[in-house]
């Protein structure tokens, strides 16, 4: 009798932890590359000159000076070019706010319940979102996608290699951890508010968090009494068949899939992602996660936190910014252009350029360039070597990836782009991206320039 | 303390008092003139106007120096299509006035002016302003119109009336209008031909007003109509439309005017284009590309450069790199934000010589680069106090720890 224990044990391990969508990502076709004499950003705040980078079997084998097989190398000369770790967009919404944005393709918010931790953006991703692909051309190579901000609780983000794939399982970045969405302030109670029902203000807002962690805490410990029980009736009952039925016969709680995640954060395995406004708010979130236990992940928007940059480092969140957005709320009306590099600045600052928009993921390079110029106007020393991290190293840390990709590190991932010029620059172009050491855009052959299904075929006449 | 106190005098010397006269040394002038860049010269500001640009001009005690190093000197900028004076705060309802909505009629308003809203005082003007912007061009917004009301130019010099160049009418073409405009495309040209009629032949008004019929007869001589279109076939039907009633047109949008440029260029429509757009984010832009700016200009067509946004609008210096990035000349980039939209919609010259009015940037570097600053903006040959909100806020900010609360930090 003691397989059906086993069985039902095992059931309940499947419940939690396996994933039903698993990733079937493969690192595409590659060939061991040398690419030589370029400048190089490790990601990690360095900057080498006149270096080279070795890369085969899909990873980093060197960065600097080393050596390579004598044959079957090829050999890209980059003198004058600059190299960086493949960028991350850690604030993505293609695939579920696509392109064209027709109201059939608006799939980013289930704004139905201000509760809706049971919905996972990678159910929404249309892989063919000629967005991804833009976004190669501007470097990206991982990204996050996030429910939208309409609730409070949007749903689990997917963090996906910026591959074009038929199926977004197999874009899904292999061992990337789950984010869940939530959001602070003004949507969610415009949202719900404007239909007569809570939350309608801040403090509803809030109530409504801790209920539904009240929740999770009970839900985690249901599971685990259920748990206690079924190990106490295997240990007492060594051989006992009648007990062993017994056992079989103790009811597991009912599976639920918005506290199965829910509990997911607070048993450490998903990363939160906070769209956050205000300082004030994001303090009383900080001072949420140590009411139920859990860690803050990352604040993203953040439109104010400059003012509590000291207090975000100290809890070791980061802060996933814009570097000029303000004022299309009163939630953002005091942002300022220096954000992300007082944000940068404290001891275990951790900063990140993120672009919510389909246009500014294109242009990470770019944005991150405009908050490192207002960060050196304003008197703060922030060579291209630190700003980088911000879309690189701080944006993996945020996604837990850090020990795979964000940094050109021996053993990590091939995500690199190949820059024409220092790419804090508005004239700076990726002219060659590797993905896991595959060559997936090449600004000078039509041939690697991915076209989504939806734009194969579209104003023939015109394209003539 | 100092600094708040320098603030107030300029600003009454600035809107009383004649400008003291001011002498920029050592600029290297993208003037937009015939001149094109001037290396190394001097620019002489008498009463708000240039009086002299050759090098090495003498001075005085009573000029005010100002010595841009060899920096680059620009005329100041072009901030787009805006709603800047007109919306404080965007999702904030009551503090934005761009456009009317349930009116005590199902009229149609061209005669809605949004300059007598505008508000010289918003916060996102002096934000703007610091970061080299001069000017900008006031829409009336109403994407569910066809017609959503007039506009035009304003300078953000602080001036309640600071407007300029003609009256800008705004026309709705696309089919995301089209919704609440009777489900189709077509809807609109019924209505707006319907509206022209009644105007000209001041017969029974049904879909305008009296004022409105007034509105759009002057318009119609001497103002300028500007057209929301981005699908190659509405841009067609716009140039067509515009021949037969005679008159002025510009596009707005134009994500596939690249596939008309030479319509375009023989009707000498200028476009208003964003050239970060290259995504088919609807079924009217599924030819949205890069270099549409740069073809298009290459057949002639005049192209100005807007972001859509209000409070960030100074990201249109950054479109304008983007542009010059994908295939457009450095001097026509920096023109589609600064003399060409002037010129086309009839405001003053934002060409630089000798008379022309002096509102100037100097800039720490090319500015057309994401990482170059303004550092000294000049409006009416008044020099800026390139304070904002923004910058209050962050010197409040700066120092990491005070022992009084933030609130007692007054940068």
């Amino acid at each position: 009798m003691r397989p059906i224990l086993a069985v039902l044990l095992s059931l309940f391990a499947t419940t939690l932890s396996a994933n039903p969508f698993p990733s079937t990502y493969q690192p595409l076709q590659s060939s061991p590359t040398l690419i030589t004499d370029a400048t190089i950003l490790t990601g990690d705040g360095q900057r080498l000159d006149d270096a080279d980078l070795y890369i085969a079997e899909g990873k980093i084998i060197w960065v600097g000076e080393g050596t390579v097989p004598a044959e079957g190398v090829t050999t890209i000369n980059a003198a004058g070019k600059w190299l960086t770790p493949g960028l991350i967009d850690v604030h993505s919404h293609l695939g579920v706010y696509p392109s064209p944005g027709v109201s059939a393709h608006s799939d980013g918010n289930e704004a139905t319940a201000p509760v809706t931790a049971e919905v996972w953006a990678e159910h929404s991703v249309w892989p063919q979102d000629p967005g991804f692909s833009r976004a190669i051309a501007g470097g990206i190579t991982s990204l996050q996608i996030l429910p939208g901000s309409a609730n409070l609780f949007g749903g689990r983000s997917v963090t996906l290699k910026n591959v074009p794939q038929t199926t977004y399982q197999a874009m899904k970045f292999p061992g990337a951890p789950y984010g869940l969405k939530m959001a602070c302030g003004e949507n969610p109670k415009r949202v719900y508010g404007g239909r007569k029902q809570a939350p309608s203000t801040r403090m509803g807002n809030v109530a409504a968090y801790r209920a539904s962690w009240i929740k999770a805490q009970r839900y985690i410990r249901d599971w685990e009494q259920y748990e206690q029980k079924m190990a106490k009736q295997s240990s007492n009952t060594e051989g006992d068949s009648n007990s062993a039925l017994a056992a079989a016969l103790i009811k597991p709680p009912k599976r639920d899939l918005e506290l199965e995640t829910l509990a997911g954060v607070l048993k450490g395995d998903i990363i939160l992602h906070m769209h956050c406004y205000r300082a004030d708010e994001m303090m009383t979130i900080l001072d949420m996660a140590d009411e139920f236990d859990y860690k803050m992940g990352t604040f993203h928007h953040g439109v104010e936190a400059y003012k509590i940059a000291d207090e975000l480092a100290e809890n070791n969140v980061c802060g996933a910014l814009w570097a000029d957005w303000w004022g299309f709320k009163m939630e953002a009306y005091d942002g300022i252009q220096e954000n992300i590099a007082l944000v940068d600045r404290p001891e275990n600052g951790c900063a990140i350029v993120h672009s919510d928009s389909e246009e500014g993921i294109q242009r990470l390079n770019q944005e991150a360039a405009k908050a490192m110029s207002k960060g050196q106007a304003a008197g703060l020393d922030i060579p291209p070597e630190r700003a980088i991290r911000w879309i690189t190293s701080n944006a993996a840390k945020s996604l837990g990836v850090d020990h795979q990709t964000g940094t050109l590190s021996p053993g990590k991932m091939a995500d690199v782009v190949i820059w024409n010029q220092n790419p804090l620059s508005v004239y700076a172009k990726a002219e060659q991206v590797f993905i896991d050491g595959a060559l997936v855009f090449d600004r000078d052959n039509k041939a690697l320039q991915p076209v989504s299904d939806f734009e194969l075929g579209q104003l023939l006449e015109a394209a003539q | 303390m100092k600094r708040m106190l320098f603030t107030v005098l300029l600003t009454i010397t600035g809107s009383i008092a004649l400008a003291q006269d001011l002498l920029i040394t050592d600029a290297n002038l993208h003037s937009q003139s015939d001149a094109g860049l001037i290396e190394n010269t001097d620019i002489l500001i008498k009463d708000g106007r240039i009086a002299k640009i050759a090098p090495r001009i003498p001075t005085n005690k009573m000029i005010k120096v100002i010595n841009a190093n060899g920096r680059p000197v620009t005329p100041a900028l072009f901030a787009g299509l805006t709603v800047a004076g007109l919306s404080e705060v965007e999702a904030v309802s009551e503090a934005v006035d761009s456009a009317y909505r349930e009116l005590y009629t199902e009229l149609m308003h061209p005669e809605f002016d949004v300059r007598l809203a505008y508000n010289p005082h918003s916060s996102v003007i002096p934000i703007t302003r610091i970061e080299g912007f001069g000017f900008t061009l006031l829409g009336a917004r109403g994407s569910d119109k066809t017609l959503s009301g007039q506009g035009g130019m304003v300078r953000f010099d602080g001036g309640y009336s600071s407007f300029e160049g003609k009256p800008v009418i705004y026309v709705q073409t696309s089919g995301r209008a089209a919704g609440s405009m009777g489900g189709s495309r077509v809807t609109h040209w019924m209505l707006l031909n319907q509206a022209f009629t009644e105007a000209l032949t001041d017969e029974d008004l049904t879909l305008i007003t009296p004022q409105g019929a007034t509105t759009l007869k002057t318009a119609k001589s001497e103002g300028i109509f500007l057209f929301h279109a981005d699908r190659a076939a509405d841009i067609m039907r716009v140039l067509a439309f515009a021949k037969a009633q005679g008159i002025s047109v510009v596009i707005h949008g134009g994500s596939e005017a690249w596939m008309v440029a030479e319509p375009l260029a023989a009707a000498q429509v200028a476009v208003i284009l964003n050239p970060l757009k290259n995504l088919p984010e609807s079924f009217e832009s599924l030819g949205a590309r890069l270099d549409n700016a740069a073809i298009l200009h290459e057949a002639g067509v005049p192209v100005i450069f807007s972001s859509g946004e209000t409070h960030n609008a100074r990201k249109v210096r950054q479109l304008a790199g983007n542009a010059a990035a994908n295939g457009l000349p450095h001097s026509v980039a920096l023109a589609a934000i600064s003399s060409t939209p002037a010129a086309v919609f009839g405001g003053e010259s934002r060409s630089i010589r000798e008379g022309s009015r002096a509102d100037l940037v100097i800039w720490s570097g090319d500015p057309l680069e994401v990482t170059t600053q303004a550092q000294q903006v000049v409006l009416g040959g008044v020099p800026d106090t390139m304070v904002s909100r923004q910058t209050l806020l962050r010197d409040r900010y700066m120092d990491s720890a005070t022992a009084m609360p933030r609130a007692y930090t007054h940068p």
